[in-house]
């Protein structure tokens, strides 16, 4: 068969080229239009992600271990029974070192009953034995690099630009592929729901101008959250961060999380 | 270790020991039987298929007889891959999304794609190419129900001229070429899927996609060992002593090399001795104890390399009938072996806290989701599809083709 140039040929490929290009567009706007309807956030209409940057900072020098935050934050997000956490509180109890020993410190001792919600019982060491003990209340943290979220097969769980690190449940397989790649611990198979799930910063809440629910409840103030695209002068957190120095959990893995603790001792992970 | 397990976690249920996240204090690991033996299946298609290769690709004419076997066992087995993954999803119905929506930078997201490749593209064409001129005689000398499947199985494709036989031929061989790198994407890319966590200390390494590839091709020439044997066994057939010296040498040489690396891993883990080395040693000498020192080294490993080795030092003095039996048992115990790695891969991984300050026991199930009557039943499913395969491709009433195979130069074993 002989090829032929022709003018009708020229015009027809051009047009297709042109129906390409014009698709590729359209494609794209689809797309967004698609995530805009079918990823389900609780954000109300008309938040606009871009517009804010949400952080997470906690004074462990102020934790007083009342467990008020971890109820409240079973209760705003109707986390099930059992051994399934949003947030929890441990504490952690240094001992003095045995006498005559050349160490600094004993051994730590961690515990979360019931993930701190209804407080601690007693310490397990007389008080003159103990040489520090203190507080750490333990979230998601809002990792800049998520391993849970490269590690989703089917991109259910996301990396909102506001900072927060979300779940679709519509969307989740529940493969459980991201609770085995958080490094903290934070996230659960619900039994109820199936799928998995974490803390999502109370989202309903702080696109609706409200704050997260333990940070609403800490009488100690031991949790200070803000808005750091739109951070009043004398804002809480501005205070803290220029006064404190700080520190993330578990800085080696790379992760870079947006939740930063002052005060942190070496024992705690 | 055992100052770092005196933490302690009040109100916590009796199976933790030390401080584990409250998350992690649910009563059965995340992943558990499923999850275990999903990476034995597919390591087992991955073996037998190189297994297979060594026919086609190296020309190793003494293997020639368990060619087709090992082929329908990667068959059979690949089949049932993806079954332990769908069964552990909290939401099966929504699969499908790993094949419409895959999050790319995900390694289990690839699964779907590296397995598709591997059963439509390797598997089912070399099969066919294989068995393409046997369907054509075949159906023509059988009727009724068998000749009807092998007449559809020829696709319509019914030119046996020496040409088109020649270009199966070569088509065979060209996949198989493509298929072994295919084999081990399969099979390492599993492995990534665990070397890949970060999170967790037994599992981030980069080894581990290797120590699958290795473990899967061992397991895999075991388990043709195993069914070639069988077989035998079941027909009343003489078990041809060359070829089962052949694989019976393949077998040692691929376990030693995996034994090395397996070795190396430990060894590597040792001298680095990073954060969390204290907890894994706690694993090793306590928790997986049976499973990890007994059952992946004692009967996975040694057992098999010594007796795989003396019959590679003494092998014609050995009366054929203690040989098979030794052969038979090394196959078997290096099976044993392979899924007590997986599972202290897998269960080892999460016997630990992400804090690095407790324990985890798991007392096994044995109905429901996570139960291992479950496991054992997709572990059956093979052997089962295996079963009539052979009834249908395998037959001895049918005869078949001889094959020559492509290039001149042999190698002998």
């Amino acid at each position: 068969m002989k090829t032929q140039f022709s003018r009708r040929s020229a015009l027809a490929k051009l047009g297709g080229a042109l129906a390409g290009v014009l698709t590729l567009s359209v494609a794209r706007k689809a797309k967004a239009v698609v995530q805009k309807v079918f990823v389900s956030t609780t954000a109300p209409n008309g938040y606009d992600p871009t517009k804010h940057k949400w952080l997470m900072c906690i004074d462990d020098n102020k934790c007083i271990g009342c467990g008020l935050c971890v109820e409240a934050c079973k209760r705003e997000n109707g986390v099930p029974e059992g051994p399934y956490f949003r947030t929890w509180i441990e504490r952690y109890i240094i001992p003095k070192p045995k006498p005559g020993s050349d160490q600094t410190r004993g051994e730590a001792l961690v515990d979360s009953p019931n993930g701190g919600m209804h407080g601690f019982p007693e310490p397990p060491l007389p008080k003159d034995q103990i040489e520090h003990a203190f507080f750490v209340p333990k979230l998601c943290n809002l990792c800049e690099n998520p391993p849970c979220v490269q590690a989703c097969p089917v991109g259910a769980t996301f990396r909102a630009p506001d900072g927060a690190v979300l779940i679709d449940p519509k969307y989740c397989i529940g493969c459980a592929f991201c609770v085995q790649a958080c490094p903290y611990g934070s996230r659960f198979l619900s039994p109820v729901t199936k799928t998995a799930e974490k803390c999502t910063l109370c989202y309903h809440r702080i696109t609706r101008g409200l704050k997260p629910a333990c940070v609403e409840i800490c009488p100690a103030e031991a949790r200070i959250f803000g808005d750091l695209k739109n951070l009043p002068a004398a804002d809480p957190l501005q205070k803290f961060y220029e006064k404190n120095r700080v520190q993330v959990l578990k800085p080696h893995l790379g992760t870079e999380p947006r939740v930063l603790y002052a005060g942190l001792d070496k024992e705690v992970r | 270790m055992t100052g770092e397990v005196t933490n302690i976690v009040v109100e916590a249920l009796p199976q933790f020991e030390g401080y584990v996240f409250p998350n992690e204090a649910s009563f059965h690991p995340v992943w558990s039987t499923l999850i275990v033996i999903y990476p034995y299946i597919t390591g087992l298609v991955a073996g037998a298929f190189i297994m297979a290769s060594l026919v086609r690709v190296f020309n190793v004419k003494a293997l020639e007889p368990v060619y087709r076997l090992s082929m329908l066992t990667a068959l059979a087995f690949l089949l049932c891959a993806t079954l332990p993954l769908l069964c552990h999803l909290g939401h099966p119905e929504r699969c499908y999304e790993i094949m419409t929506t895959p999050h790319m930078t995900s390694p289990m997201a690839i699964f779907g794609f590296v397995y598709a490749w591997y059963l439509m593209a390797v598997l089912l064409l070399e099969l066919w190419f294989d068995y393409r001129q046997d369907f054509v005689k075949w159906s023509k000398t059988t009727s009724g129900f068998r000749g009807i499947i092998y007449r559809a199985l020829t696709l319509g494709v019914t030119d046996v001229s020496e040409q088109s036989v020649r270009l199966d031929m070569k088509m065979e061989w060209i996949l198989s070429i493509v298929g072994i790198p295919s084999a081990f994407l399969l099979h390492g890319y599993v492995g990534f899927i665990f070397g890949s966590i970060k999170a967790n200390p037994w599992w981030g390494n980069v080894l581990m996609p290797i120590m699958f590839i290795l473990s899967a091709i061992v397991s895999g020439i075991a388990l043709c060992v195993f069914n070639y044997i069988v077989l035998t066994w079941i027909r009343r057939k003489t078990v041809d002593m060359r070829c089962l010296d052949t694989m019976a040498m393949f077998l040692f040489y691929a376990l030693v090399v995996d034994a090395v690396v397996e070795g190396l891993d430990v060894v590597h883990r040792g001298y680095a001795a990073e954060e969390g080395f204290a907890v894994l040693q706690t694993m090793i000498r306590e928790k997986l104890f049976y499973t990890l020192n007994i059952g992946q080294v004692g009967i996975g490993t040694l057992l098999p390399l010594l007796m795989l080795g003396s019959l590679q030092i003494l092998r014609r003095r050995v009366p054929e009938l203690v040989r098979r039996r030794m052969i038979f048992c090394s196959g078997a115990m290096i099976l044993l072996g392979v899924l007590a790695m997986r599972w202290n891969v897998v269960m080892g991984g999460q016997f630990f806290s992400k804090s690095l300050r407790g324990v985890m026991s798991y007392k096994m199930e044995f109905a429901g989701q996570e139960g291992w009557l479950i496991s054992a039943v997709i572990m059956c499913l093979p052997f089962i599809i295996l079963t009539v395969l052979v009834k249908l491709f395998l037959s001895e009433r049918l005869p078949t083709s001889g094959h020559v195979p492509q290039t001149s130069s042999t190698t002998q074993a």
